[in-house]
């Protein structure tokens, strides 16, 4: 493979170059970019007609209806909490905070399954708060509330992990000059901490919107899957799938592949644009 | 310790975030925990030992374990063509590495069983050669690649980046074989990063859920993964069955992390004292 006289760049060395990035090229399509083109390709696969008949109806609508819901109450929550966790964890030092930095992880490496489960014996018939909830007409787990709780669970850490690293490696000082000049404390966090950190909380959010419109496994536990009620994109294909209506479920799922698509778009422009301003991160945006 | 401090929002700051994440992740896990102690050491080891439940862990584990191998090999290819040889599109090419983590789990989960379904665009390639891969453990296998691969790139290519020239030059100066450069002197450099990518892909591959039913076709002893299993034992009512296996699944997801914080250490301890 490689050549006898390394110093010299000969033709066997750009062989091998050339062998090892066509394989890693050709892995990339036919792994990574095969199954996205599937998606669309069976989605029209009866014509445009087919696809829009499919994802216009009253099932789809309301599914595209509950993911906007359930995000639109998610990632405002997890992005509130973001902000708070990422100032406590970059600018200062406390016992413990190690500690809170692996739980703010923690969703991280639990099973989505878990995740869902974790509520279900929480708020469900037999759970701890069950019997209670019951008594008093309010339904957590197969409504709602429940899928915006494991959504939340699962979208925790997205926004945190982006402006932590970022936080720490601008420092303190730009802040303490600012309280020393006689700034409110929120006067501090609005003219500077927030412009600071405005490129990496929008990435964050991206990428936790994109996870919590898609989230599937955690969403599935605690769901019930009741049409028109509690099933939201991710569900509503999986229904589909199960009754063997494929047009409809790659339909609807081409919707969720765009979404991917535009968070992918935006997440290169931002990452080329401003990179210097994300301070790239932890591995695995997730 | 009580130094003054200049900044205000710490006491806001920290409340407001240990309240969150108490309601949202630690007391859900709480009940999962109390659940699963109610079963008892013993109950909760007979209800694992379970032939069906312990070929589900079987499949989920060693599927992980096996996925998250193949793509440290593959991950670190890709890795390394993206960072060292320019080639037209690289760009793009970077950026699709991130379509496991964009791609809705259901959604690439369908679209590996259209790929790989014996009449599918490549099941049918397979079929001629007698491999099947939907709706066996192979087909497990594959989801469990993709949604694993982002993690060994991502984990690799700042560390490739920032990895100095000067020892695998000197290393051909004195005469070593490109390939020799490669084992001896960039491998071992790299090691500390590989198992790293190496932990997070298998961590993220035991817990799948949504890429994986699909395609595994979900045949009892033979293709059904543990998180499978305990959606099946709550449909069920068996509460304890799903908590016995979400607490073990768990316990692994602890461990898991703790060895992926630990090896991060690690990982940065050595860039830093590297020669």
């Amino acid at each position: 493979m490689s050549g006898r006289d390394p110093r010299a760049p000969g033709w066997s060395r750009l062989l091998g170059r050339g062998l090892l990035t066509l394989a890693a090229v050709a892995f990339l399509t036919v792994f990574l970019l095969l199954p996205l083109a599937t998606v669309f390709v069976e989605a029209l696969r009866q014509g445009m007609g087919a696809f829009f008949a499919s994802i216009g109806q009253d099932e789809a609508r309301s599914a595209i209806a509950l993911t906007l819901l359930v995000a639109a109450i998610a990632v405002p929550l997890n992005l509130v909490f973001g902000i708070a966790a990422a100032w406590v964890m970059a600018r200062f030092e406390f016992r413990g905070k190690a500690l809170l930095g692996a739980f703010i992880d923690l969703p991280f490496s639990v099973s989505p399954v878990v995740s869902g489960l974790v509520y279900v014996l929480l708020f469900g018939a037999q759970g701890w708060f069950g019997p209670w909830l019951e008594s008093h007409g309010i339904g957590i787990i197969f409504a709602v509330p429940g899928l915006v709780l494991a959504t939340m669970f699962i979208t925790l850490p997205f926004v945190a992990r982006e402006l932590i690293p970022l936080m720490q490696a601008q420092g303190n000082e730009e802040e303490e000059a600012a309280r020393v000049l006689g700034a409110s404390g929120w006067q501090m966090f609005f003219r500077v901490t927030l412009p600071n950190i405005r490129w990496a909380l929008l990435y964050g959010v991206l990428l936790c919107n994109a996870r919590a419109m898609g989230e599937f496994g955690a969403v599935s536990v605690v769901s019930g899957h009741i049409r028109g009620l509690t099933t939201t994109i991710p569900l509503e294909v999986e229904m589909r799938y199960n009754e063997y209506d494929y047009v409809g479920a790659f339909a609807v799922a081409s919707l969720l592949a765009l979404l991917a698509l535009l968070t992918l778009v935006v997440k290169s422009l931002l990452e080329w644009r401003y990179g210097g301003e994300l301070a790239l991160h932890a591995p695995g945006g997730r | 310790m009580r130094r003054r401090r200049i900044l205000p929002g710490f006491n806001l700051g920290l409340g407001y975030s240990l309240a969150y994440l108490g309601l949202i992740v630690l007391l859900p896990l709480a009940a999962l925990a109390w659940k699963a102690s109610g079963l008892g050491f013993d109950g909760l080891v007979r209800l694992l030992r379970v032939p069906r439940t312990l070929a589900a862990l079987k499949l989920s584990f060693g599927g992980a374990a096996l996925a998250a191998a193949i793509n440290v090999v593959v991950g670190l290819l890709v890795a390394w063509v993206l960072v060292r040889y320019p080639f037209p599109g690289r760009r793009l090419f970077d950026a699709v590495v991130d379509l496991p983590f964009a791609l809705p789990t259901a959604v690439a989960g369908i679209a590996l069983t259209a790929l790989y379904a014996p009449n599918g665009w490549i099941g049918q390639w397979l079929a001629a050669v007698g491999i099947q891969v939907a709706y066996t453990p192979l087909g497990v296998l594959v989801a469990m690649v993709f949604v694993g691969f982002p993690f060994v790139v991502r984990t690799l290519q700042p560390v490739l980046e920032s990895l100095e020239r000067d020892v695998e030059e000197a290393a051909e100066t004195l005469g070593a074989w490109r390939w020799q450069v490669f084992l001896k002197v960039i491998l071992p450099m790299l090691a500390p990063t590989l198992l790293t990518g190496f932990a997070l892909a298998l961590a993220r591959a035991v817990g799948e859920y949504g890429s994986v039913i699909f395609i595994a076709g979900n045949i009892p002893m033979k293709s059904e993964i543990a998180p499978l299993l305990i959606v099946q034992n709550l449909e069920q009512f068996d509460y304890a069955g799903a908590a016995a296996l979400g607490v073990a699944m768990l316990a692994f997801s602890f461990v898991l992390l703790l060895a992926i914080t630990l090896l991060q250490r690690w990982s940065h301890r050595w860039a830093e004292g590297a020669p």
